[in-house]
Parts: C-alpha cells; sequence; structure tokens
C-alpha cells in the first residue's frame, strides 16, 4: 500500500509532467487561458492516462514488440473519443473553448510517455496509480500557469474579480505571455533544484 | 477556389496564426532540436513535407470513407493512425531509396509522428473546409494548400529560432535559465514579434 501511494506521490513532486519532465507542453500552453480551460484538460487528460495505462499494462504481453506504438496509439487514441463524445454531450461549451486541443490529447507526450516507460512494464495496479500520479501533477501545473495567467490578464479567478482597481496586462492572456510565464517557471524550478543540491 | 482565400490562408498560416508561436503545435520539437541551424532545417523539411502529404491522405479518408458511412467521430483513431503507418512508410521509403538523405533526417523523421502539427493541420482542415458534413468548395486545395503552408510557418519559427540560440551559446546566462527556461523567453519575446502581424486585413 505505502508503494502504491509512493507511485502516486513521485507524479505530483519529484516526476512532475510539466515542470520536471518537459512533457506535453503543447496543449499545457494553448488551453491555460483561464482555470475552468486549464481544469478540464486537466481532468480530460487524467482520465485518458488513467484508462491507457490499465489498458496497455493489462494486455502488454500480447503486444508484438515491434509494433507495440501503433498499439498503444491506438488504445490510447479509444479513450481520447470516448473523452471527446462525453466532452461534446455534457459540457458543449468547454469543448468549444478547447477546440482542436482535445483531440490533441493523442499526441500528449505524458500519455504515450507512461505508456511506453512505466505501463509496459508494471502490473494494472501500479499503472493506476502512476497514471493517476501523472494527471494529477499535470492537472495542478495547468492550475498553477491558468492560475497566473487568468489573474494577471484579466485580474480574475474563477471569472471572480479579486481585486478592485487592478489594471490586467492583456499580454498575458496571448501567446506570447504564456510561453514567458512557463519560461519563467521552469527557471525558478531550476533555481531551487540548484538552491537544494 | 479563389485567389483571395488562397493569400489569405498563406498569411494567416505562416504569420498571424503561426503553428508554434500561436497555436503552439509541435512546440516539444521547436524547444528540443533548435539549437544549431542544420539539425532544425532537416526537421522543418520532414515536418513540410509530411503535414502537406497527410492533409492529401486525411482529406481524402474523410471525404470518401468517414462522412459517407457516417463515421465521423473516428477522425482521430484514424487520422492519427493514418499518419504513422505514413511516416514509418516514408522511413522505410527513404531508406532504401537514398541513404544519404535518411542519414540527413536521421531520428527525425520517427518524431514526426507524435509532432501535434500534423494531427493539428488534419483536424483543422476538417474543421475549417468542411461544413455540416460536406465539403466547401475547392476545399481539396485549400487543406493541401493549408498544410503547406502550416509547414512553412513551422520552417520559418524554427529558422528563427535556431539562429538566436546559435548565438546564444556565446553569452554568459545565469545556470538555472540554460536551456530550456530561456528558449521559452526567447519564444515569448518572438510570439510577440509575430503579435504585430494580428493587424494584417483584407
Amino acid at each position: 500500500m505505502k508503494n502504491l501511494f509512493r507511485e502516486f506521490l513521485k507524479g505530483i513532486i519529484k516526476e512532475n509532467p510539466t515542470f520536471v519532465l518537459a512533457l506535453g507542453l503543447c496543449p499545457t500552453l494553448a488551453v491555460s487561458v483561464s482555470l475552468i480551460n486549464g481544469l478540464g484538460m486537466g481532468i480530460a487528460a487524467t482520465f485518458v492516462l488513467l484508462g491507457s495505462n490499465i489498458i496497455i499494462a493489462l494486455i502488454k504481453n500480447t503486444i508484438p514488440e515491434r509494433v507495440r506504438i501503433p498499439c498503444y496509439i491506438v488504445v490510447i487514441a479509444t479513450f481520447v473519443t470516448i473523452t471527446e463524445l462525453i466532452m461534446k454531450a455534457y459540457s458543449p461549451a468547454l469543448n468549444r473553448s478547447l477546440g482542436i486541443y482535445v483531440p490533441l490529447i493523442v499526441v500528449n507526450c505524458i500519455v504515450l510517455g507512461r505508456a511506453e516507460a512505466y505501463a509496459s512494464k508494471n502490473t494494472a495496479v501500479n499503472s493506476f496509480f502512476d497514471g493517476l500520479g501523472m494527471g494529477v501533477g499535470f492537472t495542478l501545473a495547468l492550475l498553477l500557469i491558468s492560475g497566473i495567467r487568468e489573474f494577471l490578464g484579466t485580474g480574475k479567478l474563477f471569472n471572480h474579480i479579486l481585486f478592485k482597481g487592478f489594471e490586467p496586462a492583456f499580454v498575458f492572456g496571448m501567446p506570447s505571455g504564456a510561453l514567458l510565464i512557463i519560461g519563467l517557471l521552469l527557471g525558478s524550478f531550476n533555481l531551487l533544484k540548484n538552491k537544494k543540491t | 477556389m479563389n485567389i483571395g482565400q488562397l493569400l489569405s490562408i498563406f498569411i494567416s498560416s505562416i504569420f498571424i496564426y503561426n503553428v508554434i508561436l500561436s497555436r503552439f503545435l509541435g512546440l516539444c520539437s521547436f524547444i528540443a532540436i533548435s539549437k544549431q541551424t542544420g539539425p532544425a532545417l532537416a526537421m522543418s523539411l520532414a515536418v513540410v513535407f509530411v503535414t502537406t502529404m497527410s492533409s492529401i491522405i486525411t482529406w481524402i479518408i474523410y471525404r470518401f470513407l468517414l462522412i459517407p458511412f457516417n463515421l465521423t467521430y473516428l477522425r482521430t483513431i484514424s487520422f492519427i493512425l493514418v499518419i504513422a503507418a505514413f511516416v514509418q512508410f516514408v522511413e522505410l521509403v527513404i531508406r532504401k531509396m537514398s541513404p544519404a538523405l535518411y542519414r540527413f533526417f536521421g531520428i527525425y523523421l520517427p518524431l514526426i509522428t507524435v509532432n501535434c502539427a500534423v494531427l493539428g493541420v488534419a483536424v483543422l482542415n476538417v474543421d475549417m473546409f468542411f461544413v455540416n458534413g460536406k465539403a466547401v468548395s475547392g476545399s481539396f486545395f485549400y487543406s493541401v494548400f493549408q498544410g503547406i503552408c502550416v509547414g512553412l510557418g513551422y520552417t520559418v519559427a524554427m529558422l528563427l529560432m535556431s539562429g538566436i540560440r546559435e548565438r546564444l551559446d556565446f553569452c554568459d546566462v545565469p545556470e538555472s535559465v540554460k536551456d530550456f527556461p530561456l528558449a521559452f523567453v526567447i519564444a515569448s519575446i518572438m510570439s510577440l514579434g509575430f503579435m504585430g502581424f494580428n493587424g494584417f486585413r483584407f
């Protein structure tokens, strides 16, 4: 049990997919305009990660070595399609604002990376906790970035105005603001890591 | 099909909605491979080729398979499979036909399968040039042209970035922002510059 908990925890801090492994940055930057979008994307990616990790861990012995990547991609794409259909049915507004980045979860390096590096070598239970940890880590990173961007770009958090008289800088809602913030965040994480050692 | 539409696709996919700097597609390869101009150029050429060809293939599949059989919800699966298979096939052909070119592309060709730009273009084409499950007139040419232009936009951003990063090697930068963080800050400034193209009006 303690072991499983460690699998879960490592995705959040020690091997955080966004800040430490620098994987899956495209959707991170594109959808992090507001906290709602970030949360939606995080949950969608976590669902895909959980599903694909479990299925791949279960069928890993029947997949031939040489065609394993296409097999993984089919499993992942299936879960992405499920996510897309669910999102279209229950939350069309979120689906519209995430746009093409929902089908693009297929090529999110985190999902394929975990399938190749973890799920193809471990049991389904371990893979489940690994996927959960990675998904939560990804969601937290998305929330951090989108929180900063939404606050600086519009002066709001979850669409609520925090301070009166705060003059928002629109550039943080733009692509260039996203790149600047991820650059500075990665830099500060490196600084913390270098200080420790 | 008219020239004005083609021109607007050209300008918007290279400058206004540049794949990397404004849509963030293919960002991973953009940051990872832009350290030197040579590999950056190889990767860009491979991307131009694959986006063009995959635009053609995915258009045909969408128009003649998915729409007639009412299977449009299978778009993501079918597109990514076709792209992966196509990239694998091209790799085999190049290895047999031209070992020099194969060495030139190296590992960049297989990497393209997971490049979001390729799948992104296919999905964008379908979103833009099919209205209510019907192809708009000339949509095939628009799709292919958009494929080419998105590839060119990728090339422009890649060459600019690799040129800057080659120069940066001579600069003394703080240890913690070396490589990735600094590359993002540069990309941010470039994207700020590209925002100026938003003012284009037709």
